[in-house]
């Protein structure tokens, strides 16, 4: 077992810089895919930002797309109808929209468990939903939201039809939320995390504040996927009544297990490997690319509990043994 | 006052036959959550199939009606005894996101299956000639089928509540789901329990999405559509009961059908706010003991 | 952990091997083709496919010497305007189409078409109905129809039939245009709307907004509902509680009762009376060819409905101007091609592209569902308008 949060060292290794100059090198190289890019940065942003309720505290959720859509909404209303479009304070609106929803949300959640809190986190997401859908006036409803106009950043860089601002607007986002996350879970904070999703009532019984500690990360959670929903309205200009439905939630957290949950780059790998194969299966055989995800599922899950990472990680080991 | 009236019984009416149909779907899912603590979020796949089986029997093979009912049970409890020894097994000592996973995995499978095998248009039911129509009851008409309907599933659900309470297996079904190590160590098989239990259950989840392929339309998508009123019927009512998934599809049943009359511009609003209240009010649900 | 590093390394390199771009030779012109094929929505971007491949198995070799089309399918999975945009970026800006058609949905076309005028790229729609669209893009055309046309004459025609109308439709932009279209006409002829109801888009049962129009004894329930799974389930709806029998007549665009839907329909639908351009059982000699010819590629048993026809008309109306223009494809040249644009025998009748507006001009039918040869068809029992250009835009003329 390789190790993880309070007990690794949270000195950055130059192995992790990797991913970062791979994204840097995608954007000279690979002009006509920065809109592609972009998605996918978004959605790492946005599984990093699962990877810290599911896989570091424990709870699972069907519902997370709520602050995904809650910023997506909230980022492309301002823009749409309050004519509010610098991206940067956007972003900052986004996120504390976000934030709100998640504490108020969390506050109630967090106090149950199971298949009801399972549960709780899809009913709300539906209800968002439905309420996105009924505000037709506001939200655009079942025809989504047009007219979403973004200023260029600091009145500069426009968003352009190739994705080249929106791509660096998300692979800066995403260093700032990867920087966030990996500080969160090599801190105490982190440990005590961890510590809860193992056994909470041994956490409990050390004294440590378990549901104040929940409902932090719960909201620090909601503001990420925030962010994330903010960032794909700029990069779209455009909110869909999608952004909140359970597709999205669903597949997201695919994309986390498939990489490997609890591994703060599980959620680099997932998204990467998941929309890539849904992009080649869905031009390939656009009818039936949910039979390959369905069965690269099933088999993740049978015969890789750990992901493509906790494969590669037994992988290594077996290696390592035999030589 | 005429009119309230007529409108109450109409909403009563298309309520109950709808919640029926979405108890008898969702009753195996709160058995085999209480029992195997399972999260099997693939349970429509039953349901989709019972639909499917239910109008090709009609109309590819041209069966009679309670034969291609019959079958969808039969098929589908035997397809999905087969799904739990070669795949669901695997999931049972794993953790909650791993049965997600693999049951959102077998979602997307199945969705993909029957776009092959069945195309994407909406399969329609040859209902025979004495189903359709209207049937008239206290001097109103009411739509043949729902009648049919909510006749069919109340004799069900009697027979199924009957077996439980009073039937040697029911007693050790009720034991296992109360404890189930006390049960083991007293000699019942629950492994074998839990097959036959959960056989059963997916059969009747394809016998109700046989009986209601008429008002929840059998089309690849299923699973997905409809997999939120299935957990929302089985949180609501309680895990491992029989009686509070009744209740709780009665009232979804019912509930969504007053909104929609009354209230349309508020959609399903209503239900999801209930839904969110109740379980807030009672985090194991209506009639269950435990989350 | 470190393996785990690496990997991810990798995995994001393999990625850029994985993004290779490709070459064209100056005489392909890329087509980018956008429908339906996963989700709900799946049937009817079935259909609008068919109609494509149809195209292109018959005609696609009806080319200038040296000139080649490459198609590009791109699966939009429904009403997801998100998604849609994202598919158009891509087309434009990857693949390098030089034309971008089929779009089922009316919330698609409007999100895809800003982009069109951004990066002008010809977008014909195939299908997508929305009335203002033309408005949001100077690079928009549209061969397929708008709930205008069909709903403004109808509203006409039923106000010398019916006093009282009761009025259902899907809650999004066609339905909220069928139901203004259709009781703005009404209304002018001088009948009464005794109620308005809108269903949300994604619902299961029917049966509730149905039991409301009956309680209220209206003449005729006007409905528009998308064709498809919709469409079926509100007609069973109609019959199950009897408002045939309570003598409530259904009308409303032909999405109710499109010519490949009908039959899962049953006896339920006789009777049902819609206005609309298409018609399978339409006996114009260029339909009978067409529907003779879809029957031998998919079956007897299929009839091709209106997504059918559009996507075909599209394709032939894409093929027109890749003649025209000899394989070089200029997007300014390539909008007043199709704006002079002519069919005199598109299986639906004569049709045409407005100049002023880019969009359809074509005849409009009043219909009624009969039983013919054994099986359900609409039977086109009068010609409602001849020539007909989107009555809204006749209304409302760009400021």
């Amino acid at each position: 077992m390789s190790e993880t949060g309070y007990a690794a060292s949270p000195r950055i290794r130059w192995t992790e810089w990797l991913p970062w100059l791979a994204g840097v090198a995608v954007f000279f190289l690979l002009p006509e895919y920065l809109l592609f890019g972009a998605r996918i940065l978004t959605y790492i942003l946005f599984a990093l930002s699962l990877d810290l309720i599911v896989g570091y505290a424990g709870i699972v959720t069907l519902g997370h797309s709520a602050f995904f859509g809650a910023g997506a909404y909230v980022a492309g209303i301002l823009a749409a109808k309050v004519k509010l479009t610098d991206p940067i304070v956007l972003l900052v609106a986004a996120t504390v929209a976000a934030g709100v929803l998640g504490v108020t949300t969390g506050a109630v959640i967090l106090r149950t468990r199971g298949l009801t809190q399972l549960m709780l986190t899809l009913a709300i997401a539906a209800l968002c939903l439905e309420v996105a859908n009924k505000a037709t006036p506001i939200t655009g409803g079942a025809d989504g939201l047009s007219g979403v106009t973004i200023a260029p950043i600091f009145g500069l860089f426009r968003f352009d039809l190739f994705g080249k601002t929106a791509y660096l607007l998300c692979l800066v986002t995403l260093l700032a939320g990867w920087w966030l996350v990996r500080r969160l879970i090599y801190s105490p904070f982190g440990a005590t995390l961890t510590g809860i999703r193992e056994n909470s009532d041994r956490m409990h019984a050390i004294g440590a504040p378990v549901y104040r500690r929940l409902l932090a990360v719960y909201t620090i959670s909601a503001m990420i996927a925030g962010v994330a929903g903010a960032l794909s309205t700029e990069t779209n200009q455009f909110v869909g009544l999608n952004v909140l439905g359970f597709e999205p939630s669903g597949e997201l957290l695919v994309m986390l297990i498939l990489g490997g949950v609890g591994r703060l780059y599980g959620a680099f790998v997932g998204p990467v490997v998941f929309l890539i194969a849904q992009d080649a299966l869905a031009k390939q055989f656009p009818q039936f690319w949910y039979l390959g995800i369905g069965l690269m599922l099933v088999l993740v899950v049978l015969f890789a509990r750990g992901g493509l990472l906790g494969l590669a990680d037994a992988l290594a080991a077996r290696v390592r043994r035999s030589v | 006052m005429d009119a309230l009236l007529s409108s109450l019984v109409s909403i009563a009416f298309h309520g109950v036959a709808y919640g029926m149909v979405l108890y008898v779907i969702s009753v195996g899912l709160s058995v085999t959550m209480g029992l195997m603590g399972f999260v099997n979020l693939a349970h429509g796949v039953f349901a989709m199939a019972g639909g499917y089986i239910l109008t090709s029997s009609l109309g590819r093979f041209a069966l009679p009606f309670p034969v291609a009912v019959g079958l969808a049970f039969l098929l589908v409890a035997i397809g999905s005894m087969a799904l739990e020894r070669g795949l669901y097994r695997h999931f049972y000592g794993a953790g909650e996101l791993e049965q997600v996973l693999f049951t959102i995995g077998l979602i997307f499978m199945a969705v993909a299956i029957a776009q092959l095998v069945f195309g994407t248009l909406q399969q329609p039911v040859a209902l025979p000639p004495w189903l359709k129509g209207q049937f008239p009851l206290l001097g109103r008409d009411f739509p043949a089928y729902r009648v049919f309907l909510i006749v069919v599933s109340g004799a069900m659900i009697a027979a199924l509540w009957f077996g439980v309470e009073r039937t040697l297996w029911g007693a050790m079904v009720r034991a296992a789901v109360d404890n189930r190590a006390m049960a083991q160590s007293i000699g019942i098989n629950t492994r074998q329990l839990f097959a036959l239990t959960f056989a059963l259950g997916s059969g009747l989840a394809g016998l109700g999405g046989a009986l209601g392929a008429e008002i929840i339309a059998v089309q690849p998508t299923y699973p997905f559509e409809h997999l939120i009123y299935f957990l929302t019927v089985v949180s609501v009512g309680g895990l491992g009961s029989l009686r509070g998934p009744f209740v709780a599809a009665l009232f979804i049943g019912v509930s969504d059908t007053a909104c929609k009359y009354w209230l349309p511009q508020f959609g399903a609003f209503f239900i999801y706010a209930a839904t969110i209240a109740i379980l807030l009010w009672r985090p194991t649900g209506l009639f269950g003991t435990r989350v | 952990m470190k393996v785990a590093r690496i990997l991810t390394v990798v995995v994001a390199l393999f990625s850029v091997v994985l993004f290779t771009g490709h070459s064209v030779s100056a005489q392909t012109v890329k087509v980018g083709f956008i429908s339906t094929y996963s989700g709900a929505g799946a049937p009817q971007g079935d259909q609008l496919d068919k109609g494509f491949k149809l195209f292109m198995k018959l005609n696609g070799d009806k080319l200038p010497p040296g000139v080649k089309v490459e198609t590009i399918v791109r699966d939009d999975t429904g009403p997801n305007p998100e998604t849609a945009k994202r598919i158009a970026q891509e087309l434009i800006v990857r693949d390098k189409v030089q034309f971008i058609t089929g779009v089922l949905w009316t919330p698609n076309a409007a999100a895809i078409a800003p982009l069109t005028a951004e990066a002008k790229m010809p977008f014909i729609s195939a299908n997508a109905a929305g009335v203002a669209i033309p408005y949001a893009s100077p690079y928009f055309a549209r061969v397929s129809f708008t709930l205008w046309q069909a709903c403004y004459p109808l509203g006409q025609w039923s106000a010398k039939k019916f006093k009282r109308v009761y009025t259902a439709v899907s809650d999004f932009a066609p339905g909220h245009e069928a139901e203004e279209a259709f009781t703005k006409a009404f209304k002018e002829g001088g009948g009464e709307i005794v109620g308005a109801v809108r269903i949300p888009l994604a619902n299961p049962d029917f049966v509730p907004y149905m039991q409301r129009v009956k309680d209220a004894k209206p003449d005729a329930v006007f409905s528009f509902i998308p064709a498809g799974k919709q469409a079926t389930a509100i007609m069973k709806a109609y019959g199950d509680l009897g408002l045939d029998k309570a003598g409530i007549k259904f009308i409303g665009p032909g999405d109710l009762t499109t010519d490949d839907e009908l039959q899962g329909m049953g006896d339920v639908a006789l009777g049902v009376i819609t206005a609309h351009h298409y018609s399978a059982a339409g006996d114009r000699p260029a339909n009978k060819a067409f529907v003779a010819a879809y029957k031998k590629e998919y079956g007897e048993k299929l009839f091709p409905g209106f997504f059918v026809v559009g996507a075909y008309d599209a394709m032939e109306l894409v093929f027109h101007v890749i003649r025209e223009l000899k394989g070089k494809i200029d997007p300014d040249r390539a909008m007043e091609v199709i704006k002079q644009y002519k069919n005199p025998s598109s299986p639906r009748g004569p049709i045409a592209i407005d100049p002023e507006t880019r969009d359809i001009v074509q005849n409009e039918y009043l219909r009624e569902v009969r039983r013919v040869g054994g099986v359900l068809a609409n039977v086109e029992i009068e010609t409602l308008a001849t020539a007909l250009k989107d009555p809204w835009k006749q209304l409302h003329p760009k400021k």
